[in-house]
């Protein structure tokens, strides 16, 4: 992983000398360990900033949109499909950005790390496939592939799909993974049981927007739930207000979500509210062959009617 | 959508879509009533309903 944080160095360094774009988005380590932070390097001499692990799972494609500078950004598979996304929404033009892709082992999940763990987690370090962390007790190994973030777990798109710098060679993509098996446990369930399921799911949730404000799909001026003229949902914590708010950030992300785990992983208590957009992304997928952000020259499932598309739900 | 809230725990036969033009009356009848009758052999909704305020 070092050599991905040097090769992103050398290459953000390069990019600001020549002038060929005014900033640079990357990461910088976080002031907690497993907590990366988005990081704007303008200054060819400030590259030493930036780094590269697998505690990088935000998703950087949320700090371009409707910028206008020429930007360098680092991207991950998802990131990368999450800025096709942006281009076709026109949040962001093509010719801003040079895109450092880097091809993704997969990142940690700092809940199950936390969770494996006694007391406070003072560092954590990575090598050869496997996780480290130092606590005041000792310190413990993990198998990395044990505390990948879910998604990550069964992501099949780990590779930029865009990109105009590479930092190393494609990593191999997962085969014979199912991202959708935890969907598909809900759907065999009887609507009463889903009922109960998302009331569970959602019933810690504290209307904080933080997996809003994580995730890149969701740049409206004024979201759905702020505004008051009119009121669309009620701003407390009635449950059905709440699930309200979920079913329909949900749903402003069909055709969109490229399943980057960012929303989960901003929540601060741990909810899977990707189990949503999932079932929207698996529909996508089942009835219009769909994935989000894959291709640059592909309207999105929802922006375009085909004369074959599926309409057995209509009467 | 009517997939996602079915996935959420509503019953399959309580939300409906149509497409029907205003020159389809009969159509129309058609369809309310189906639909009438599919929902009042659910019973009456109890998810997705905001309580209101009880007022002493
Ligand atoms: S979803 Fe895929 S590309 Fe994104 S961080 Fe996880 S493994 Fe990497
Ligand atoms: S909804 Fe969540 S998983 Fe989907 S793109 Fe947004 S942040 Fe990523
Ligand atoms: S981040 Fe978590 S707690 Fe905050 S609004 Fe989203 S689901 Fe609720």
């Amino acid at each position: 992983m070092s050599t991905y944080t040097e090769k992103i160095r050398e290459i953000s360094q390069r990019l600001l000398k020549e002038c060929k774009v005014e900033m640079v988005i990357g990461f910088r380590q976080g002031t907690l360990p497993m907590m990366n932070e988005p990081c704007i390097v303008r200054k060819p001499e400030e590259v030493e900033r930036l780094v590269w692990d697998s505690n990088c799972g935000i998703n950087l494609a949320n700090y371009l949109t409707n910028r206008k500078e020429k930007i360098g950004v680092v991207a991950k598979g998802c990131d990368s499909r999450n800025i096709v996304t942006h281009i076709l929404e026109n949040k962001i033009k093509r010719e801003q950005l040079v895109i450092i892709g880097v091809p993704c082992q997969g990142m940690i999940d700092k809940r199950k790390i936390a969770a494996g763990v006694q007391g406070e987690i003072l560092s954590v370090a990575e090598a050869d496939g496997e996780v480290t962390v130092q606590t005041a007790a000792g310190a413990q190994t993990f198998k990395k592939a044990e505390v990948l973030q879910q998604n990550c777990s069964v992501c099949t798109h780990r590779n930029p799909v865009i990109h105009d710098e590479m930092v190393a060679e494609p990593v191999a993509e997962q085969t014979g993974v199912d991202p959708y098996a935890d969907v598909a446990a809900i759907e065999a369930m009887s609507a009463e049981e889903r009922w109960k399921f998302f009331e569970e799911l959602l019933a810690p949730c504290i209307r904080c927007y933080a997996c809003r404000n994580a995730c890149p799909l969701c740049y409206c001026p004024t979201c759905f739930v702020d505004e008051s003229k009119p009121q669309w949902v009620g701003k407390g914590q009635d449950p059905i207000d709440v699930r309200t708010f979920h079913f329909l950030r949900a749903y402003h992300c069909a055709g969109r979500c490229t399943d980057c785990g960012a929303c989960e992983r901003a929540c601060p208590v741990g909810i899977n509210m990707r189990l949503l957009t999932k079932k929207l992304n698996k529909d996508c997928l089942a009835l219009y062959g769909w994935e989000a952000g894959l291709a640059e020259d592909k309207r999105p499932a929802l922006d375009t009617y085909k004369a074959n598309d599926p309409e057995n739900f209509i009467h | 959508m009517k997939n996602l809230l079915e996935l959420m725990g509503i019953e399959a036969d309580r939300i409906h879509f149509s497409w029907i033009s205003s020159a389809e009356s009969t159509k129309f009848v058609k369809v309310v009533n189906e639909i009438t009758a599919k929902v009042k052999a659910l019973g009456p909704n109890q998810r997705f309903v905001k309580q209101a305020a009880k007022v002493a």
